[in-house]
Protein backbone atom coordinates (compact mmCIF):
# COMPACT_ATOMS: atom_id res chain seq x y z
CA UNK A 1 0.00 0.00 0.00
CA UNK A 2 1.35 3.38 -0.94
CA UNK A 3 1.31 5.90 1.84
CA UNK A 4 0.43 9.53 1.18
CA UNK A 5 2.84 12.29 2.10
CA UNK A 6 0.65 13.45 4.97
CA UNK A 7 1.09 10.04 6.63
CA UNK A 8 4.86 10.41 6.55
CA UNK A 9 4.59 13.93 7.85
CA UNK A 10 2.48 12.68 10.74
CA UNK A 11 5.04 10.03 11.63
CA UNK A 12 7.66 12.73 11.67
CA UNK A 13 5.52 14.96 13.85
CA UNK A 14 4.94 12.15 16.36
CA UNK A 15 8.68 11.54 16.60
CA UNK A 16 9.65 15.20 16.67
CA UNK A 17 9.59 16.01 20.42
CA UNK A 18 11.52 12.88 21.34
CA UNK A 19 14.01 13.40 18.52
CA UNK A 20 14.72 17.01 19.46
CA UNK A 21 15.39 16.05 23.07
CA UNK A 22 17.38 12.99 22.19
CA UNK A 23 19.55 14.51 19.49
CA UNK A 24 19.99 17.85 21.21
CA UNK A 25 20.71 16.72 24.75
CA UNK A 26 22.25 13.27 24.31
CA UNK A 27 23.72 12.64 20.90
CA UNK A 28 25.12 16.08 20.04
CA UNK A 29 26.80 16.56 23.44
CA UNK A 30 28.50 13.16 23.18
CA UNK A 31 30.05 14.19 19.88
CA UNK A 32 30.99 17.54 21.40
CA UNK A 33 32.54 15.81 24.42
CA UNK A 34 34.84 13.91 22.11
CA UNK A 35 35.79 17.08 20.22
CA UNK A 36 36.43 18.98 23.47
CA UNK A 37 38.66 16.17 24.69
CA UNK A 38 41.04 17.06 21.84
CA UNK A 39 41.16 20.71 22.86
CA UNK A 40 42.96 22.82 25.41
CA UNK A 41 40.27 25.09 26.76
CA UNK A 42 39.69 27.00 29.98
CA UNK A 43 36.18 28.10 29.09
CA UNK A 44 37.10 31.70 28.29
CA UNK A 45 39.87 31.62 25.69
CA UNK A 46 39.32 30.20 22.23
CA UNK A 47 39.86 26.44 22.35
CA UNK A 48 43.03 25.24 20.66
CA UNK A 49 43.33 21.85 19.04
CA UNK A 50 46.03 19.77 20.69
CA UNK A 51 45.30 16.27 19.40
CA UNK A 52 45.58 13.49 21.96
CA UNK A 53 47.75 15.50 24.35
CA UNK A 54 45.00 15.55 27.00
CA UNK A 55 44.87 11.77 26.94
CA UNK A 56 48.64 11.55 27.32
CA UNK A 57 48.60 14.04 30.16
CA UNK A 58 45.68 12.29 31.85
CA UNK A 59 47.57 9.03 32.13
CA UNK A 60 50.99 10.50 32.96
CA UNK A 61 50.28 13.54 35.12
CA UNK A 62 51.08 12.99 38.78
CA UNK A 63 48.96 15.91 39.90
CA UNK A 64 45.80 14.55 38.26
CA UNK A 65 46.64 11.03 39.41
CA UNK A 66 43.95 9.23 37.44
CA UNK A 67 45.36 5.87 38.49
CA UNK A 68 44.25 6.39 42.08
CA UNK A 69 40.74 7.35 40.94
CA UNK A 70 40.59 4.27 38.73
CA UNK A 71 41.93 2.05 41.50
CA UNK A 72 39.23 3.32 43.84
CA UNK A 73 36.56 2.74 41.20
CA UNK A 74 37.85 -0.77 40.51
CA UNK A 75 37.96 -1.54 44.24
CA UNK A 76 34.32 -0.51 44.42
CA UNK A 77 33.50 -2.65 41.38
CA UNK A 78 35.27 -5.73 42.78
CA UNK A 79 33.59 -5.39 46.17
CA UNK A 80 30.21 -4.91 44.48
CA UNK A 81 30.59 -8.08 42.48
CA UNK A 82 32.17 -10.16 45.27
CA UNK A 83 30.18 -8.99 48.30
CA UNK A 84 27.10 -7.02 47.27
CA UNK A 85 25.85 -9.36 44.54
CA UNK A 86 26.31 -12.68 46.39
CA UNK A 87 24.60 -11.18 49.41
CA UNK A 88 21.75 -9.89 47.24
CA UNK A 89 21.45 -13.35 45.68
CA UNK A 90 21.24 -15.06 49.06
CA UNK A 91 18.50 -12.64 50.13
CA UNK A 92 16.61 -13.17 46.87
CA UNK A 93 16.83 -16.96 47.17
CA UNK A 94 15.63 -16.91 50.77
CA UNK A 95 12.79 -14.50 50.07
CA UNK A 96 11.52 -16.48 47.12
CA UNK A 97 11.05 -19.62 49.25
CA UNK A 98 7.64 -18.47 50.54
CA UNK A 99 9.18 -17.30 53.77
CA UNK A 100 6.92 -15.58 56.28
CA UNK A 101 6.76 -11.83 55.71
CA UNK A 102 8.19 -12.12 52.19
CA UNK A 103 6.59 -8.94 50.81
CA UNK A 104 7.54 -6.92 53.89
CA UNK A 105 11.16 -7.92 53.72
CA UNK A 106 11.25 -7.19 50.01
CA UNK A 107 9.78 -3.74 50.52
CA UNK A 108 12.14 -2.90 53.40
CA UNK A 109 15.28 -4.19 51.70
CA UNK A 110 14.53 -2.20 48.55
CA UNK A 111 13.78 1.06 50.37
CA UNK A 112 17.36 2.40 50.63
CA UNK A 113 17.55 2.42 46.80
CA UNK A 114 14.79 5.02 46.67
CA UNK A 115 16.28 7.43 49.17
CA UNK A 116 18.52 10.10 47.72
CA UNK A 117 22.24 9.40 48.03
CA UNK A 118 22.58 12.94 49.34
CA UNK A 119 20.32 12.12 52.27
CA UNK A 120 22.02 8.81 52.96
CA UNK A 121 25.43 10.46 52.63
CA UNK A 122 24.49 13.20 55.08
CA UNK A 123 23.26 10.59 57.55
CA UNK A 124 26.51 8.65 57.30
CA UNK A 125 28.56 11.84 57.77
CA UNK A 126 26.81 12.06 61.10
CA UNK A 127 27.35 8.37 61.85
CA UNK A 128 31.09 8.88 61.22
CA UNK A 129 31.37 12.19 63.09
CA UNK A 130 34.49 11.81 65.27
CA UNK A 131 33.02 13.48 68.37
CA UNK A 132 29.29 12.86 68.29
CA UNK A 133 28.90 10.12 65.70
CA UNK A 134 27.06 6.90 66.50
CA UNK A 135 30.01 4.76 65.41
CA UNK A 136 32.61 6.27 67.76
CA UNK A 137 30.02 6.48 70.54
CA UNK A 138 29.35 2.77 70.13
CA UNK A 139 33.08 1.94 70.19
CA UNK A 140 33.59 4.05 73.33
CA UNK A 141 30.69 2.41 75.11
CA UNK A 142 32.21 -1.00 74.34
CA UNK A 143 35.50 0.16 75.85
CA UNK A 144 37.27 0.18 72.50
CA UNK A 145 38.43 3.78 72.70
CA UNK A 146 41.59 2.99 70.79
CA UNK A 147 39.48 1.92 67.77
CA UNK A 148 37.84 5.31 67.37
CA UNK A 149 38.91 7.21 64.26
CA UNK A 150 38.26 10.40 62.35
CA UNK A 151 36.71 8.04 59.83
CA UNK A 152 36.23 10.36 56.86
CA UNK A 153 39.18 12.63 57.66
CA UNK A 154 41.88 9.99 57.87
CA UNK A 155 43.23 8.97 54.48
CA UNK A 156 43.66 5.37 55.63
CA UNK A 157 40.05 4.87 56.66
CA UNK A 158 38.20 7.31 54.37
CA UNK A 159 37.80 5.02 51.37
CA UNK A 160 36.63 2.14 53.53
CA UNK A 161 34.18 4.40 55.29
CA UNK A 162 32.77 5.55 51.92
CA UNK A 163 32.46 2.02 50.57
CA UNK A 164 30.13 0.81 53.34
CA UNK A 165 27.13 3.06 52.55
CA UNK A 166 27.61 2.72 48.77
CA UNK A 167 27.57 -1.07 48.96
CA UNK A 168 24.76 -1.10 51.51
CA UNK A 169 22.44 1.15 49.51
CA UNK A 170 22.20 -0.97 46.36
CA UNK A 171 21.97 -4.49 47.81
CA UNK A 172 18.19 -4.14 47.60
CA UNK A 173 18.28 -3.20 43.94
CA UNK A 174 20.14 -6.32 42.85
CA UNK A 175 18.05 -8.42 45.22
CA UNK A 176 14.86 -7.15 43.60
CA UNK A 177 16.06 -8.03 40.08
CA UNK A 178 17.11 -11.52 41.13
CA UNK A 179 13.91 -12.06 43.11
CA UNK A 180 11.83 -11.10 40.08
CA UNK A 181 13.83 -13.55 37.99
CA UNK A 182 13.31 -16.42 40.43
CA UNK A 183 9.59 -15.66 40.71
CA UNK A 184 9.33 -15.84 36.93
CA UNK A 185 10.58 -19.43 36.78
CA UNK A 186 8.17 -22.18 35.84
CA UNK A 187 7.50 -24.17 39.03
CA UNK A 188 7.82 -27.51 37.23
CA UNK A 189 11.58 -27.06 37.09
CA UNK A 190 11.91 -26.83 40.84
CA UNK A 191 9.26 -29.46 41.54
CA UNK A 192 11.01 -31.96 39.32
CA UNK A 193 14.32 -31.37 41.07
CA UNK A 194 12.70 -31.77 44.46
CA UNK A 195 10.98 -34.99 43.48
CA UNK A 196 14.41 -36.26 42.54
CA UNK A 197 15.43 -35.62 46.13
CA UNK A 198 17.36 -32.37 45.82
CA UNK A 199 17.77 -30.24 48.93
CA UNK A 200 16.79 -26.56 48.67
CA UNK A 201 20.49 -25.67 48.53
CA UNK A 202 20.96 -28.02 45.58
CA UNK A 203 17.89 -26.65 43.84
CA UNK A 204 19.28 -23.15 44.27
CA UNK A 205 22.71 -24.04 42.96
CA UNK A 206 21.84 -26.37 40.07
CA UNK A 207 18.45 -25.09 38.91
CA UNK A 208 17.74 -21.53 40.01
CA UNK A 209 21.12 -19.88 39.56
CA UNK A 210 21.66 -21.23 36.03
CA UNK A 211 18.10 -20.19 35.14
CA UNK A 212 18.51 -16.58 36.25
CA UNK A 213 21.90 -16.25 34.54
CA UNK A 214 20.70 -13.48 32.20
CA UNK A 215 19.72 -11.43 35.25
CA UNK A 216 23.01 -12.11 36.98
CA UNK A 217 24.71 -10.82 33.85
CA UNK A 218 22.71 -7.60 33.99
CA UNK A 219 23.46 -7.26 37.70
CA UNK A 220 27.20 -7.68 37.15
CA UNK A 221 27.17 -5.13 34.33
CA UNK A 222 25.22 -2.64 36.44
CA UNK A 223 27.51 -3.18 39.44
CA UNK A 224 30.70 -2.64 37.42
CA UNK A 225 29.58 0.27 35.21
CA UNK A 226 27.77 1.81 38.19
CA UNK A 227 31.02 1.70 40.16
CA UNK A 228 32.94 3.40 37.35
CA UNK A 229 30.31 6.16 37.12
CA UNK A 230 29.75 6.44 40.86
CA UNK A 231 29.58 10.05 42.05
CA UNK A 232 26.86 11.12 44.47
CA UNK A 233 27.82 9.37 47.68
CA UNK A 234 31.55 10.19 47.51
CA UNK A 235 30.80 13.78 46.50
CA UNK A 236 28.66 14.16 49.61
CA UNK A 237 30.90 12.25 52.02
CA UNK A 238 34.40 13.49 51.13
CA UNK A 239 34.37 15.07 47.65
CA UNK A 240 37.48 13.05 46.85
CA UNK A 241 39.42 14.06 49.95
CA UNK A 242 41.31 13.80 52.26
CA UNK A 243 44.46 14.25 50.13
CA UNK A 244 42.57 12.73 47.15
CA UNK A 245 42.35 9.40 48.98
CA UNK A 246 38.75 8.80 47.89
CA UNK A 247 38.92 10.38 44.43
CA UNK A 248 36.80 8.69 41.75
CA UNK A 249 36.88 9.46 38.00
CA UNK A 250 33.63 11.44 38.32
CA UNK A 251 34.73 13.59 41.25
CA UNK A 252 38.04 14.21 39.47
CA UNK A 253 36.13 15.31 36.38
CA UNK A 254 33.92 17.75 38.28
CA UNK A 255 36.86 19.17 40.22
CA UNK A 256 38.94 19.68 37.06
CA UNK A 257 36.01 21.51 35.50
CA UNK A 258 35.11 23.81 38.34
CA UNK A 259 38.25 24.26 40.38
CA UNK A 260 40.72 24.40 37.53
CA UNK A 261 38.50 25.36 34.56
CA UNK A 262 39.95 22.57 32.48
CA UNK A 263 37.07 21.81 30.14
CA UNK A 264 39.19 19.85 27.68
CA UNK A 265 40.60 17.59 30.37
CA UNK A 266 37.20 17.15 31.98
CA UNK A 267 35.84 15.94 28.66
CA UNK A 268 38.79 13.59 28.29
CA UNK A 269 37.82 11.90 31.55
CA UNK A 270 34.20 11.73 30.38
CA UNK A 271 35.23 10.03 27.12
CA UNK A 272 37.48 7.64 29.02
CA UNK A 273 34.55 6.72 31.30
CA UNK A 274 32.21 6.05 28.38
CA UNK A 275 34.83 3.85 26.69
CA UNK A 276 35.57 1.98 29.92
CA UNK A 277 31.88 1.32 30.63
CA UNK A 278 31.39 0.07 27.09
CA UNK A 279 34.48 -2.18 27.20
CA UNK A 280 33.55 -3.66 30.56
CA UNK A 281 29.97 -4.32 29.45
CA UNK A 282 31.31 -6.12 26.39
CA UNK A 283 33.80 -8.16 28.42
CA UNK A 284 31.16 -9.20 30.94
CA UNK A 285 28.83 -10.22 28.13
CA UNK A 286 31.62 -12.28 26.61
CA UNK A 287 32.46 -13.92 29.92
CA UNK A 288 28.86 -14.96 30.42
CA UNK A 289 28.70 -16.41 26.89
CA UNK A 290 31.97 -18.31 27.25
CA UNK A 291 30.79 -20.25 30.25
CA UNK A 292 27.65 -21.34 28.52
CA UNK B 1 13.15 -14.36 28.95
CA UNK B 2 12.22 -10.71 28.93
CA UNK B 3 8.53 -11.39 28.87
CA UNK B 4 8.73 -14.09 31.50
CA UNK B 5 10.11 -11.87 34.22
CA UNK B 6 7.63 -9.06 34.11
CA UNK B 7 4.24 -10.36 35.08
CA UNK B 8 1.65 -9.39 32.51
CA UNK B 9 -0.86 -6.85 33.52
CA UNK B 10 -4.44 -6.40 32.50
CA UNK B 11 -5.78 -3.01 31.69
CA UNK B 12 -6.55 -1.94 35.22
CA UNK B 13 -2.91 -2.44 36.01
CA UNK B 14 -3.30 -5.50 38.17
CA UNK B 15 -1.48 -8.70 37.59
CA UNK B 16 -3.34 -11.50 35.92
CA UNK B 17 -3.29 -14.67 37.93
CA UNK B 18 -1.32 -16.95 35.72
CA UNK B 19 -2.72 -20.44 35.51
CA UNK B 20 0.77 -21.88 35.38
CA UNK B 21 2.53 -21.95 38.75
CA UNK B 22 5.57 -19.77 38.96
CA UNK B 23 8.57 -19.58 41.27
CA UNK B 24 9.45 -22.05 43.93
CA UNK B 25 6.71 -24.45 44.97
CA UNK B 26 5.35 -24.03 48.48
CA UNK B 27 6.33 -27.54 49.62
CA UNK B 28 9.87 -26.36 50.08
CA UNK B 29 9.05 -24.20 53.01
CA UNK B 30 8.05 -26.68 55.70
CA UNK B 31 11.03 -28.96 55.48
CA UNK B 32 13.76 -27.45 57.59
CA UNK B 33 12.48 -25.75 60.71
CA UNK B 34 15.87 -24.75 62.11
CA UNK B 35 17.20 -23.18 58.98
CA UNK B 36 13.95 -21.29 58.73
CA UNK B 37 14.41 -19.79 62.17
CA UNK B 38 18.00 -18.85 61.36
CA UNK B 39 16.90 -17.32 58.06
CA UNK B 40 14.25 -15.26 59.82
CA UNK B 41 16.81 -13.96 62.30
CA UNK B 42 19.17 -13.04 59.48
CA UNK B 43 16.42 -11.28 57.53
CA UNK B 44 15.28 -9.35 60.58
CA UNK B 45 18.84 -8.18 61.28
CA UNK B 46 19.21 -6.94 57.70
CA UNK B 47 15.78 -5.27 57.86
CA UNK B 48 16.88 -3.40 60.97
CA UNK B 49 20.07 -2.30 59.20
CA UNK B 50 17.97 -1.02 56.29
CA UNK B 51 15.46 0.78 58.49
CA UNK B 52 17.81 2.20 61.09
CA UNK B 53 19.12 5.22 59.13
CA UNK B 54 15.56 6.33 58.34
CA UNK B 55 14.42 5.82 61.94
CA UNK B 56 17.48 7.67 63.21
CA UNK B 57 16.91 10.52 60.72
CA UNK B 58 13.30 11.05 61.79
CA UNK B 59 14.08 10.87 65.50
CA UNK B 60 17.07 13.22 65.51
CA UNK B 61 15.16 15.66 63.31
CA UNK B 62 12.94 16.21 66.37
CA UNK B 63 15.63 16.42 69.04
CA UNK B 64 17.72 19.15 70.60
CA UNK B 65 21.50 19.11 70.24
CA UNK B 66 21.84 17.93 73.83
CA UNK B 67 19.80 14.84 73.15
CA UNK B 68 21.50 14.08 69.83
CA UNK B 69 24.99 14.54 71.22
CA UNK B 70 24.86 12.26 74.19
CA UNK B 71 21.85 12.20 76.44
CA UNK B 72 19.66 10.26 74.07
CA UNK B 73 21.43 9.22 70.88
CA UNK B 74 19.27 6.34 69.73
CA UNK B 75 15.94 6.65 71.54
CA UNK B 76 12.75 8.44 70.65
CA UNK B 77 12.88 12.21 71.23
CA UNK B 78 11.90 13.15 74.80
CA UNK B 79 10.79 16.58 73.76
CA UNK B 80 9.48 16.91 70.22
CA UNK B 81 11.29 19.92 68.79
CA UNK B 82 9.11 20.83 65.82
CA UNK B 83 10.95 24.13 65.57
CA UNK B 84 13.74 22.21 63.79
CA UNK B 85 11.34 21.89 60.86
CA UNK B 86 10.29 25.52 60.85
CA UNK B 87 13.95 26.54 61.01
CA UNK B 88 14.82 24.27 58.09
CA UNK B 89 11.92 25.69 56.10
CA UNK B 90 12.41 29.38 56.90
CA UNK B 91 16.05 29.97 57.68
CA UNK B 92 17.36 27.05 55.65
CA UNK B 93 15.37 27.84 52.46
CA UNK B 94 14.00 24.29 52.41
CA UNK B 95 10.62 25.60 51.27
CA UNK B 96 12.24 27.14 48.19
CA UNK B 97 14.27 24.00 47.41
CA UNK B 98 11.21 21.84 47.86
CA UNK B 99 9.17 23.99 45.50
CA UNK B 100 11.97 23.94 42.91
CA UNK B 101 12.21 20.16 43.12
CA UNK B 102 8.47 19.82 42.65
CA UNK B 103 8.37 22.17 39.65
CA UNK B 104 11.37 20.52 37.99
CA UNK B 105 10.06 17.02 38.63
CA UNK B 106 6.48 17.65 37.52
CA UNK B 107 7.46 19.41 34.29
CA UNK B 108 10.08 16.75 33.56
CA UNK B 109 7.50 13.99 33.99
CA UNK B 110 5.04 15.81 31.71
CA UNK B 111 7.58 16.39 28.93
CA UNK B 112 9.00 12.89 29.17
CA UNK B 113 5.57 11.32 29.04
CA UNK B 114 4.32 13.33 26.07
CA UNK B 115 7.49 12.86 24.05
CA UNK B 116 7.78 9.17 24.93
CA UNK B 117 4.17 8.17 24.31
CA UNK B 118 4.10 10.04 20.99
CA UNK B 119 7.36 8.46 19.84
CA UNK B 120 6.23 5.02 20.99
CA UNK B 121 3.04 5.42 18.99
CA UNK B 122 5.00 6.23 15.85
CA UNK B 123 7.37 3.33 16.44
CA UNK B 124 4.89 0.60 17.37
CA UNK B 125 1.51 1.48 15.76
CA UNK B 126 2.38 3.28 12.52
CA UNK B 127 3.92 1.33 9.67
CA UNK B 128 7.03 2.69 8.07
CA UNK B 129 10.46 1.57 7.04
CA UNK B 130 13.10 2.09 9.67
CA UNK B 131 10.87 2.01 12.72
CA UNK B 132 12.83 -0.88 14.20
CA UNK B 133 16.04 1.03 13.65
CA UNK B 134 14.53 4.12 15.24
CA UNK B 135 13.63 2.08 18.31
CA UNK B 136 17.18 0.74 18.57
CA UNK B 137 18.44 4.29 18.22
CA UNK B 138 16.36 5.47 21.15
CA UNK B 139 17.45 2.46 23.22
CA UNK B 140 21.06 3.65 22.92
CA UNK B 141 20.11 6.18 25.57
CA UNK B 142 19.77 3.42 28.19
CA UNK B 143 23.52 2.91 28.21
CA UNK B 144 24.70 6.53 27.98
CA UNK B 145 25.92 7.91 31.31
CA UNK B 146 25.21 11.54 32.09
CA UNK B 147 28.96 12.12 32.31
CA UNK B 148 29.01 11.91 28.53
CA UNK B 149 26.97 15.06 28.11
CA UNK B 150 27.69 17.17 31.15
CA UNK B 151 30.56 19.33 29.88
CA UNK B 152 29.00 20.33 26.54
CA UNK B 153 25.63 20.92 28.20
CA UNK B 154 27.28 23.13 30.80
CA UNK B 155 29.18 25.19 28.22
CA UNK B 156 26.15 25.49 25.94
CA UNK B 157 23.79 26.47 28.76
CA UNK B 158 26.30 29.04 29.99
CA UNK B 159 26.67 30.52 26.48
CA UNK B 160 22.93 30.94 25.98
CA UNK B 161 22.35 32.12 29.54
CA UNK B 162 20.45 29.05 30.70
CA UNK B 163 22.61 28.17 33.66
CA UNK B 164 20.77 28.77 36.91
CA UNK B 165 17.37 28.14 35.38
CA UNK B 166 14.94 25.34 36.06
CA UNK B 167 14.75 24.63 32.34
CA UNK B 168 18.40 23.56 32.25
CA UNK B 169 17.51 20.73 34.63
CA UNK B 170 14.13 19.96 33.09
CA UNK B 171 15.53 19.56 29.58
CA UNK B 172 18.44 17.41 30.74
CA UNK B 173 16.33 15.17 32.95
CA UNK B 174 13.67 14.68 30.27
CA UNK B 175 16.24 13.69 27.67
CA UNK B 176 17.92 11.22 29.99
CA UNK B 177 14.62 9.64 31.08
CA UNK B 178 13.32 9.35 27.54
CA UNK B 179 14.81 5.99 26.56
CA UNK B 180 13.49 4.25 29.63
CA UNK B 181 10.10 5.89 29.17
CA UNK B 182 9.90 4.67 25.57
CA UNK B 183 10.95 1.18 26.67
CA UNK B 184 8.24 1.01 29.33
CA UNK B 185 5.60 2.58 27.06
CA UNK B 186 6.39 0.09 24.29
CA UNK B 187 5.60 -2.79 26.62
CA UNK B 188 2.27 -1.32 27.61
CA UNK B 189 1.26 -0.23 24.11
CA UNK B 190 1.89 -3.73 22.81
CA UNK B 191 -0.94 -4.94 25.08
CA UNK B 192 -3.53 -2.71 23.40
CA UNK B 193 -5.33 -4.75 20.73
CA UNK B 194 -4.90 -3.52 17.15
CA UNK B 195 -8.62 -4.08 16.50
CA UNK B 196 -9.24 -0.87 18.42
CA UNK B 197 -7.11 1.13 15.98
CA UNK B 198 -8.91 -0.45 13.05
CA UNK B 199 -12.35 0.18 14.49
CA UNK B 200 -11.47 3.81 15.13
CA UNK B 201 -10.04 4.09 11.61
CA UNK B 202 -13.26 2.73 10.11
CA UNK B 203 -15.17 5.27 12.19
CA UNK B 204 -13.18 7.96 10.41
CA UNK B 205 -10.38 8.70 12.83
CA UNK B 206 -7.00 9.69 11.47
CA UNK B 207 -3.70 8.86 13.15
CA UNK B 208 -4.09 11.78 15.54
CA UNK B 209 -7.67 10.83 16.37
CA UNK B 210 -6.64 7.25 17.08
CA UNK B 211 -3.78 8.49 19.23
CA UNK B 212 -5.80 10.89 21.33
CA UNK B 213 -9.08 8.98 21.56
CA UNK B 214 -7.96 5.37 21.69
CA UNK B 215 -4.31 4.98 22.62
CA UNK B 216 -3.68 7.84 25.05
CA UNK B 217 -6.59 6.97 27.40
CA UNK B 218 -5.52 3.32 27.49
CA UNK B 219 -1.94 4.25 28.36
CA UNK B 220 -2.80 5.32 31.90
CA UNK B 221 -1.07 2.34 33.60
CA UNK B 222 2.07 3.17 31.62
CA UNK B 223 1.75 6.79 32.66
CA UNK B 224 2.01 5.81 36.31
CA UNK B 225 5.00 3.52 35.78
CA UNK B 226 6.87 6.05 33.63
CA UNK B 227 5.90 8.85 35.99
CA UNK B 228 7.19 7.01 39.04
CA UNK B 229 10.44 6.15 37.37
CA UNK B 230 11.02 9.70 36.14
CA UNK B 231 10.07 11.11 39.52
CA UNK B 232 12.67 9.02 41.32
CA UNK B 233 15.33 9.87 38.77
CA UNK B 234 14.88 13.62 38.87
CA UNK B 235 13.94 14.03 42.53
CA UNK B 236 17.25 12.56 43.70
CA UNK B 237 19.55 13.72 40.89
CA UNK B 238 22.70 15.44 42.09
CA UNK B 239 25.33 15.74 39.37
CA UNK B 240 23.49 17.91 36.83
CA UNK B 241 21.96 19.92 39.63
CA UNK B 242 25.27 20.80 41.30
CA UNK B 243 26.85 21.68 37.97
CA UNK B 244 24.02 23.75 36.48
CA UNK B 245 22.66 25.51 39.56
CA UNK B 246 24.51 27.77 41.96
CA UNK B 247 21.83 30.36 42.82
CA UNK B 248 19.75 29.74 45.94
CA UNK B 249 16.53 30.55 44.13
CA UNK B 250 16.80 27.60 41.72
CA UNK B 251 18.45 24.91 43.85
CA UNK B 252 16.67 21.58 44.04
CA UNK B 253 16.60 19.49 47.22
CA UNK B 254 19.82 17.51 46.75
CA UNK B 255 21.93 20.62 46.06
CA UNK B 256 20.04 22.63 48.65
CA UNK B 257 20.70 20.07 51.36
CA UNK B 258 24.38 20.14 50.48
CA UNK B 259 24.61 23.88 51.03
CA UNK B 260 22.40 23.72 54.10
CA UNK B 261 24.66 21.15 55.76
CA UNK B 262 27.62 23.42 55.00
CA UNK B 263 25.94 26.25 56.92
CA UNK B 264 24.70 24.26 59.92
CA UNK B 265 27.60 22.00 60.75
CA UNK B 266 26.91 22.09 64.47
CA UNK B 267 23.12 22.09 64.53
CA UNK B 268 21.98 18.64 63.59
CA UNK B 269 18.30 19.07 64.35
CA UNK B 270 17.45 21.38 61.43
CA UNK B 271 19.61 19.31 59.05
CA UNK B 272 17.76 16.19 60.15
CA UNK B 273 14.50 18.02 59.50
CA UNK B 274 15.71 19.00 56.02
CA UNK B 275 16.70 15.42 55.23
CA UNK B 276 13.35 14.15 56.50
CA UNK B 277 11.45 16.69 54.39
CA UNK B 278 13.36 15.69 51.26
CA UNK B 279 12.71 11.99 51.87
CA UNK B 280 9.08 12.17 52.91
CA UNK B 281 7.49 12.40 49.42
CA UNK B 282 9.44 9.36 48.24
CA UNK B 283 8.53 7.33 51.30
CA UNK B 284 4.85 8.27 51.05
CA UNK B 285 4.81 7.30 47.38
CA UNK B 286 6.53 4.02 48.24
CA UNK B 287 4.00 3.29 50.96
CA UNK B 288 1.12 3.40 48.49
CA UNK B 289 2.79 2.30 45.26
CA UNK B 290 5.49 -0.13 46.38
CA UNK B 291 4.50 -2.71 43.73
CA UNK B 292 4.54 -0.23 40.84
CA UNK B 293 7.79 1.31 42.00
CA UNK B 294 9.47 -2.08 42.19
CA UNK B 295 8.05 -3.01 38.78
CA UNK B 296 9.38 0.15 37.17
CA UNK B 297 12.89 -0.70 38.35
CA UNK B 298 12.58 -4.28 37.14
CA UNK B 299 11.34 -3.10 33.75
CA UNK B 300 14.39 -0.90 33.42
CA UNK B 301 16.86 -3.63 34.18
CA UNK B 302 15.45 -6.47 32.14
CA UNK B 303 16.28 -4.84 28.84
CA UNK B 304 19.37 -3.02 30.06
Amino acid sequence: MKRPFSYKLNIFLFLLPALILFLGVLIAPIVMSFVYSLMDWNGLSTPTYIGFKNYVELFTSRSINISRALQNAMLLAVLSVCIQLPFALILALKLSQHIKGERWYLAIFFMPVLISSVVIGQLWIKVYNPEYGVLNALLRSLGLDSWTRIWLGDKNTAMGACLVPILWQYVGYHMLLMYAGIKGMPAELNEAAMLDGCTPAQVSWYIIIPYIRPILRVSVIFAVTGSLKSFDMIYVLTNGGPMHATELPSTLMINLLFLRNRYGMGSTIAVMLIVLCFVFALLINLAFKEEK
Amino acid sequence: MDKEILPKRNQTGQRKRDSRAKGIPEVMQHRFRWTDVLAQIGLIVWAVICLFPVYWMFTFSLKTNNEIFGENVMGLPREWVWSNYTRALNVGHMGQYFLNSIIVTVVTIAITLIAAVMATYAITRLHWKGRKRMNKFFMLGLTIPIHAAIVPLYTTFSRIGMLNTRWALIISYSAFSLSMAILIATGFMGDIPYDLDEAAFLDGCGVWGIFFRVIAPLMMPAVSTVGIYTFLQSWNELMFATVFISKEAYKTLPVGIQSLSGQYTTEWGPIGAALALATLPTLIAYLFLSRQIQDSFIAGAVKG
